[in-house]
């Protein structure tokens, strides 16, 4: 079992990379494949165009905070993942998992989060559609 | 590898890929219909002479938007991928510099001007960004209208031919278009008169002022369009060439909403700010 387990999460790691995240604006910038988790409180929901971004605040081992700014794709590609403008509000507690960027600031995508409540919210899918408008 | 450890192997890579696949299908216009939706179905004929309606990417949302690239031609290295560039349009590419493709630099050094609400123009929008799609068809015009930056197109169909292109003609984002019915279930344009500044993708293929666009429909029956444009100019290409080769597309119901996705200077702005910039690791760039 803890051989099937670790090829399972191996291979999840190789088929996840294979759907890219909807973001048209440049992967240049970024440690493709790398990804980390960063535990956080929401400082701003941003939902424009050309991407919706979310910032969050992260406690560093120094005891300093440190905020975070991950981009997901913009807002009706979001819609069709479940996302929406209320996704997120200032103060909410979060698990984000994000592919940083090269230079070291504290950029990247974001590519999942996990709220305190356990709902996850992905940029790779989503849950089912809710009825059209 | 053990038989063991291959079934092992196996199972896994067959759980993930139906773990896969099921969030693909998840993924999806609310209130779209996809191919995918009608697994066993047996579409009716193709009304004669129209291609009216909303239409979607028939293979999912995201089947369209090509970031790497002219759907049939990515930008990809590759050999097959090759344009068939003429000296100067090989130069003119060189002049591009996209945030896409093996020649991609940081977004925030590009000088791609669709990201900061620079008009995309004519064919980039589809060869980008082909989402939802209204068609309206008039006596004289075919009217389309795309979800992507909330923009439009009129193509004349009431036998008038497309302007002479000299130097007299007023260049334009998305160029002037003429089309015809060549039989009861294909219509094709023509688009001319482009203006140089916009790119034909995602990844900075460039065109000149001599550059001919057709974009062929062909309404394959009931519920299918597909979508077929070729690039002609003979100034930056040694022959034309197939950006996009008979896409389909799935008719949708006449009352799906096309939501709004328009580009704002001011949002864009932010972005860059804060997101882009430091992403590079530049500040002040691309404003």
């Amino acid at each position: 079992m803890k051989q099937l387990l670790t090829v399972l999460v191996a291979t999840a790691g190789i088929v996840s990379g294979v759907g890219p995240l909807l973001a048209h604006h440049g992967a240049a910038t970024f440690d493709t494949g790398k990804e980390v988790v960063l535990e956080g409180t929401v400082a701003e929901w941003v939902w424009s165009n050309p991407h919706c971004f979310l910032k969050f605040e992260v406690k560093e081992k120094d005891g300093r905070v440190r905020t975070w700014v991950t981009e997901t794709s913009n807002p009706p590609d979001m819609v069709n993942r479940g996302w929406s403008r209320r996704s997120f509000k200032a103060g909410d507690t979060v698990k984000a998992t994000v592919e940083p960027v090269k230079s070291g600031n504290p950029v990247g995508r974001l590519l999942e989060v996990t709220f305190a409540d356990g709902r996850v919210l992905s940029t790779r899918g989503g849950p089912a559609p809710t009825a059209a408008p | 590898m053990s038989h063991r450890g291959a079934l092992v192997g196996f199972t896994a890579v067959a759980i993930v890929a139906l773990f896969a696949v099921g969030f693909a299908q998840q993924v999806r216009v609310p209130g779209a219909q996809y191919d995918s939706d009608f697994p066993n179905e047996k579409p009716g004929p193709a009304p004669s002479r129209d291609i009216a309606g909303i239409w979607e990417p028939a293979r999912g949302p995201s089947d369209a938007i090509q970031a790497t690239g002219a759907r049939n031609v990515p930008d990809t290295g590759r050999p097959e991928h090759q344009l068939p560039f003429t000296p100067e349009g090989l130069k003119a590419n060189l002049v591009n510099k996209p945030a896409w493709g093996p020649r991609m630099v940081p977004s925030a050094q590009s000088n791609d001007p669709q990201p900061r609400c620079e008009p995309q123009g004519w064919p980039r929008v589809i060869l980008h960004n082909y989402r939802t799609a209204q068609i309206v068809q008039t006596p004289k015009q075919v009217l389309v209208l795309y979800q992507f930056n909330r923009k439009w197109r009129n193509i004349w169909m009431d036998g008038r031919a497309n302007p002479k292109v000299d130097d007299f003609l007023e260049p334009r984002w998305w160029g002037y278009s003429a089309g015809r019915w060549v039989d009861d279930y294909t219509f094709v344009a023509e688009t001319v008169g482009m203006d140089e500044r916009t790119w034909l993708d995602n990844v900075g293929r460039p065109h000149s002022w001599e550059a001919r666009v057709e974009e062929r429909y062909h309404r394959r029956d009931a519920v299918h369009l597909d979508v077929t444009v070729t690039i002609n100019d003979p100034v930056y290409y040694s022959k034309p060439w197939v950006a996009l080769d008979r896409l389909p597309l799935r008719l949708q119901p006449d009352t799906l909403d096309i939501r709004e996705m328009e580009c704002s200077p001011s949002e864009f702005e932010r972005y860059n700010r804060e997101f882009a910039e430091p992403a590079a690791g530049v500040q002040g760039i691309a404003r």
